[in-house]
């Protein structure tokens, strides 16, 4: 009887030896995402993406087991912080992800520095954002990723002028910066370059100055998610009857939004590194699973970045046999290349930035949908802003 | 308090027995203490929660500032984020300019620095709240707040525009202590702070000078034909609070180390609007008992649905002013009236 007392104190003492240990044998990723507000559809996207990866690879990697926990931005940057923090020293994450907008990346860049954690920037487009801490690693792209192939498109395509629409705020500048910069290197001229205010999303009074003005196209940016309004606006101002082609970054022709503009956007010129209708077997199997495990909703350029981004955490625990050091960490995830949902993806060794392969794309009907169907390659652009 | 002389009047006497401090007050500031020991990671199992905590004092201080020129002098305002962003962005910009050196990062200096200027801004902008009624106060201040939001948006050179201000480099609090992941010298730091605004407001409107406000918001018809000098009350009151909003923005500032464009966003103003009349106007402590209890409400329901918390919290919201008048705070006053004429029946 007693032995077995001891034998069962024994037993105990051991399960509760091995708990720290069994503890340990988890990662924690902790992603702070932009679930509510105006870029609640990003958010949606994002996590979405996840839960697709998940599916596909199961929670084990390198003998360890992933959680995710997500948690809301709030879209303020000084919350995102705060968020990063607790997350860091409550949770223990071992990787934090996502940002759906520059200055809450910008914010939680100094807790990934001074708590050695690496930080996986989904969707933040602005370039110098890798620059700020050396735990950032960037698995979407950059605005001069995105508008360079389609300002060369438009300079080798017969336009000779254009007309630049952005909305008013740091990315939709740097658009409008990036797409003057590339277009006038190759000849080309910008008439004038409209802004509209970022939060009232009435665009009537620029499309009217840009359409006076007679370029031949007129090359638009707007945050992903405003694109069905904007698009709703320049069908009604008939462009296409001005002979002004309208060509503009993926984030317009979103595939989330896509479907609802309606014929009027067919045919259009856009640049981008996703599309859903993307001619690849990772691309199938992505979009099945994507739809199987999130009610048909179909994949955009926010669900493959965050699809990546696993990708990359996974990818880089395999390299370290399981090892969460946050240095480490990093270190496995510089120089790594595999094959995309989007095509061939690269992180830059040197400079932490994702080097995404881009692709000209036209609004296309298939099977009763609308797509945007990739039509040229034009390869990987590294970013040409880091020196 | 530091009364020498014994009060000669029952007005006197009426306001010295206003501004002596409860236990009741002593017991809030005590557990306020208590809390860092809590919640700052020294009990195993306990999260760390004093960044949580900082950030509700940088709101309930905003708040506070709006309970001075609401609560007491009865002006509208919707403008108070932009002393706020202003005084967060005075703070962020100096410390990075000081590069985490004195004197341009230390906290206090920048602290100072934010009252003066959002204190100047208000003192400015006072003389249009002076015009028009609570509707035109209402869109003036709102008017000024969507300005200065919109300067700091377009002034990219300065504050980074949308992007948000980097590389912000704080100094430590008084030469000796950094701050940390854990929130420890944010929270300490912070409490410091309110405690200091607050003890200042505390003695604002149990002067003189604070009847002559409570006289204004009641009639200020009457208060003038009485002799009292209704718009330098309204200005004075107006820019010290406009200064107080600045410290508050600074603070939070200083303890994420960044400033961006929504520290100067509406959504600030409306948010502490809200807080004060939740908590309860025209007690000082509405706005801060307001804060805790609105960012503890939007913590835990955005931890049970992500994506649903809004509706869930404005539902609280809408509820607890229907249904509790006078905010938190009234509601205990009325519960502590109502059991005291019990006791007294017979």
């Amino acid at each position: 009887m007693r032995r077995q007392i001891l034998k069962g104190l024994a037993a105990s003492a051991i399960a509760l030896a091995a708990l720290p240990a069994l503890a340990q044998e988890t990662v924690k990723v902790g992603l702070i995402l932009p679930m509510t507000g105006q870029q609640a559809s990003t958010g949606r996207q994002l996590e979405a993406g996840v839960k697709a990866y998940m599916a596909q690879h199961g929670n084990k990697v390198a003998g360890k087991t992933v959680e995710v926990i997500i948690k809301d931005d709030t879209g303020v940057a000084d919350i995102s912080k705060r968020l990063a923090q607790e997350l860091v020293v409550n949770d223990k994450v071992s990787v934090l992800g996502g940002f759906g907008l520059t200055p809450i990346a910008m914010a939680v860049g100094p807790v990934a520095t001074q708590a050695k954690v690496p930080a996986v920037i989904m969707t933040a487009a602005t370039s110098v954002i890798v620059e700020q801490s050396p735990y950032f690693v960037r698995v979407g792209r950059t605005m001069p990723q995105m508008t360079f192939p389609i300002a060369d498109w438009a300079a080798k395509n017969g336009i000779k002028s254009a007309v630049t629409l952005v909305s008013d705020y740091a990315p939709g500048i740097d658009a409008e910066k990036f797409f003057k910069e590339r277009f006038e290197a190759a000849g080309g001229k910008v008439l004038d370059a409209l802004r509209a205010p970022l939060a009232s999303p009435d665009f009537a009074a620029f499309l009217q100055k840009a359409k006076d003005l007679k370029p031949d196209a007129l090359f638009l940016f707007v945050p992903s998610g405003q694109g069905a309004t904007l698009m709703k606006q320049v069908i009604d101002r008939d462009f296409a009857g001005a002979k002004i082609r309208v060509i503009a970054t993926g984030d317009v022709t979103d595939d989330d939004l896509l479907n609802d503009m309606g014929d009027a956007v067919l045919g259009m010129v856009t640049s981008h590194d996703y599309s859903a209708d993307h001619d690849s077997a990772e691309n199938k199997a992505f979009v099945e699973i994507f739809k199987k495990v999130n009610n048909n909703l179909r994949p955009n350029m926010m669900a493959v970045a965050a699809y990546d981004g696993m990708d990359v955490i996974y990818r880089a625990l395999n390299a370290t046999k399981g090892d969460a050091n946050g240095q480490k960490l990093v270190d496995a995830m510089k120089g790594q290349k595999w094959m995309s949902p989007r095509g061939p993806m690269e992180i830059d060794a040197a400079t932490r930035e994702a080097i995404p392969p881009m692709f000209i794309r036209k609004v296309e009907r298939k099977n009763g949908e609308l797509y945007n169907v990739e039509f040229e390659a034009t390869g990987p652009i590294k970013d040409p802003t880091h020196k | 308090m530091s009364m020498t002389q014994p009060p000669k009047s029952d007005a006197g006497a009426q306001m010295l027995a206003g501004a002596r401090w409860r236990w009741h007050e002593g017991l809030f500031w005590l557990a306020a203490i208590g809390l860092f020991f809590l919640f700052g990671d020294f009990i195993p199992g306990v999260p760390t929660r004093l960044m949580l905590l900082s950030e509700i004092i940088s709101l309930g201080l905003l708040a506070l500032s709006i309970d001075l020129v609401l609560g007491y002098a009865g002006v509208v305002t919707l403008g108070q984020g932009a002393f706020f962003g202003l005084g967060s962005y005075v703070a962020a910009l100096m410390a990075k300019a000081g590069m985490g050196a004195f004197p341009l990062s230390d906290p206090v200096v920048g602290l100072l620095a934010a009252a003066a200027v959002s204190g100047f801004a208000g003192f400015v902008t006072s003389f249009l709240v002076l015009r028009g009624s609570d509707l035109t106060r209402l869109m003036v201040t709102l008017g000024v707040a969507l300005i200065l939001a919109e300067l700091a948006n377009q002034m990219r050179w300065l504050t980074g525009g949308a992007d948000g201000l980097h590389g912000v480099i704080m100094g430590p609090v008084l030469g000796q202590w950094d701050f940390d992941l854990w929130g420890r010298t944010a929270y300490l730091y912070s409490l410091a702070v309110l405690f200091v605004c607050f003890w200042i407001s505390r003695r604002i409107v149990n002067s003189p000078f604070g009847l002559s406000l409570k006289a204004i918001k009641g009639n200020a018809l009457r208060a003038r034909a009485i002799g009292v000098p209704v718009n330098a009350r309204l200005v004075a009151i107006y820019t010290i609070a406009a200064a107080i909003a600045g410290v508050a923005g600074a603070l939070l500032a200083q303890t994420t180390q960044s400033a961006s464009p929504d520290m100067i966003a509406f959504h600030r103003s409306a948010d502490a609007l809200l807080i004060l009349v939740f908590g309860g106007a025209g007690y000082l402590y509405g706005g801060l008992i307001g804060a805790g209890l609105f960012r503890v409400m939007q913590d835990v329901i955005g931890n049970i649905t992500l994506q649903y918390w809004q509706f869930w919290l404005g539902l609280v919201l809408v509820l607890l002013v229907l249904f509790v008048r006078g905010g938190v705070i009234g509601l205990i006053e009325g519960m502590r009236d109502r059991l005291t004429r019990k006791g007294d029946a017979p």
